[in-house]
């Protein structure tokens, strides 16, 4: 099973420079440090660091009118600065590697840990069937 | 936390940590089974402790410094194995001071060289084939005995006895607990290799029982190669290994039918594959080429296999390229299966006629006699040429050869349309 490790956004992540200093050498070091442990567990399957949300947009519906809304967007803590995904044998284990990520901020930092579905976690439906023929969330 | 909740984090942690203890441990007393009774007894530790004190915050530590104890106390009470005490007692009067910092300088080592060491000791050739999967699944994989007594469908007490036997073999034959190197490396790397891919084969294609996919097997597998190929990222084959079975994995999901029937290769849904798995692949495969390992025997069957993975729809496979890579693996490795295989890749970039050539060829292997893709192909090709009875013929014995059911099943009605094809 999946589980993706999303990294919440803090203010200097929405900054867009990349932070400096010893402190952020340090939570930089120790981020390495542990992608290179679920490397070496053979769990980890992709992560990344995402932009600044200045860079993005937001698209908003109201019924089939669409509005395109530019960043950034304040509330960082509704934002997301990265994630981490893994491949591991239980929601336990999930939980156990969880536990050992590091903080990602200097102070007041956040992750949230959410399991990918399966299809066939759903009841069959019509609409799920053509998902799974476009191989949207088909875990192995 | 619930003691049924506590019980299940120790699993996780143990998961994640038993190989790196066990292997720390093999290093100190030399011998794997009695470093694996001793991380046992951490376990059993753990499981009296944690669900009072909560996991601590390195788990690991404390499971190895527990483990540490144990074998310090045993070896005072004197009531380890005289040969154990012999021989821990010269690992310690090597190192020339009292038990407890040597174990500690000892455990300070690097963990991966300890982890290699674990893995090439449990696919020892000394050990017939079963011991050796059974073991790396049980030392390096974190699986219990009966997980992969399920895992392989055969009974419990079977595993546990191979695995007793394994242990056993090894502490008698003396078997150092080290990396092999020059000459012997090639070959002991290769068993390591060859038990990996047998454990992802047996998900892949289930030799035995209901179902066609075991994906969990197959997961086990990948983890294993994954760490594999950190522990000795410059060998070529590890990721050649590597590249084969992400892109394989990458079909998991697209190998099954509703009912849980087989789905052929050429007939699977592509846009059902793993991309991310196939992104995988595709990368490990170029380092193994990087580290000039395109023509090792993985790495030419996961660059067939990337063929597929390229190609967005069975009409654009490349044909021509994948005959030419089957031509380099049959030179590499001359084995009756890869000219089968490479007979199906010629029938499809030359037509079913040159394919069959090649295929009929192999019909007095004795190797192949009982091998039921053989029948099951020549059926195929047989079929294609418009010769019904005689496909007919070829894929109920292929049907009556496989010991998966739900192949049986799909061949029966190959056999069946044939028949109808040549009555009309």
């Amino acid at each position: 099973m999946r589980f993706m490790i999303i990294v919440k956004a803090t203010k200097d992540s929405e900054a867009g420079v990349m932070p400096e200093g010893l402190e952020w050498d340090k939570v930089f070091a120790a981020m390495a440090t542990y992608h290179e442990e679920l490397q070496k567990a053979g769990v980890l399957l992709d992560a990344s660091g995402l932009q600044p949300s200045a860079k993005g947009w937001r698209i908003k519906y109201s019924g089939t009118k669409r509005t395109v809304i530019d960043g950034p967007f304040t509330e960082a803590k509704e934002l997301i600065a990265g994630y981490t995904l893994i491949q591991v044998k239980s929601r336990e284990e999930a939980m156990e590697w969880a536990r050992r990520f590091p903080n990602p901020a200097l102070q007041d930092g956040e992750i949230e840990v959410r399991q990918l579905f399966e299809l066939e976690d759903f009841p069959p439906s019509e609409a799920i069937e053509r998902f799974r023929k476009m191989g949207v969330g088909t875990e192995k | 936390m619930t003691e049924t909740g506590a019980h299940r984090a120790i699993d996780a942690v143990w998961r994640i940590e038993s190989a790196r203890l066990i292997a720390g441990l093999a290093r100190i007393v030399r011998d794997v089974g009695l470093a694996e009774d001793l991380a046992q007894d951490a376990l059993v530790a753990a499981l009296e402790r944690w669900p009072e004190s909560g996991v601590p915050d390195n788990p690991g530590a404390w499971l190895m410094a527990t483990a540490k104890h144990r074998a310090i106390d045993l070896l005072r009470r004197g009531k380890m194995l005289e040969r154990k005490h012999e021989e821990l007692g010269h690992e310690l009067a090597a190192r020339q001071e009292s038990p407890e910092p040597d174990l500690d300088a000892a455990i300070d080592d690097p963990i991966g060289d300890d982890l290699l060491r674990l893995i090439f000791t449990a696919c020892h050739p000394v050990l017939p084939t079963e011991a050796r999967v059974a073991l790396t699944l049980r030392l390096l994989g974190g699986l219990t005995t009966e997980e992969i007594a399920r895992a392989f469908i055969v009974p419990e007490p079977t595993v546990a006895q191979r695995i007793v036997r394994a242990k056993r073999t090894l502490a008698e034959a003396r078997i150092p607990f080290e990396v092999p190197r020059g000459a012997a490396l090639a070959e002991r790397l290769s068993s390591v290799l060859q038990v990996i891919y047998l454990v992802f084969n047996e998900g892949y294609s289930a030799t035995a029982g209901d179902d066609w996919v075991r994906p969990a097997l197959c997961e086990d597998a990948l983890r294993l190669g994954r760490i594999l190929a950190e522990l000795a990222p410059h060998e070529p084959e590890v990721q050649g290994l590597v590249a084969l079975m992400e892109i394989q994995a990458s079909r998991l999901r697209a190998r099954i039918g509703p009912s849980g029937e087989p789905v052929l290769l050429l007939e699977q849904d592509r846009a059902r594959w793993d991309q991310l798995l196939i992104h995988r692949g595709l990368a490990a495969l170029e380092r193994a080429e990087e580290l000039g390992g395109a023509f090792g025997t993985y790495a030419l069957q996961a660059a067939i296999a990337a063929c597929h993975a390229r190609a967005r729809t069975g009409e654009e496979t490349d044909w021509a390229h994948i005959v030419t890579l089957y031509d380099a693996l049959a030179q590499l490795t001359p084995s009756p299966i890869v000219q089968l295989n490479r007979g199906v890749a010629i029938s499809r970039a030359f037509g079913p006629a040159a394919g069959l050539e090649v295929v009929d060829a192999l019909t007095a292997e004795p190797s192949l006699k009982g091998y039921h893709l053989l029948p099951s192909v020549r059926g195929d090709l047989l079929e294609k040429l418009g010769r019904f009875d005689e496909a007919r013929a070829e894929l109920e014995r292929a049907a009556s050869l496989t010991r998966n059911e739900r192949e049986r099943a799909l061949l029966l009605e190959r056999a069946a349309a044939c028949a109808r094809a040549s009555a009309s």
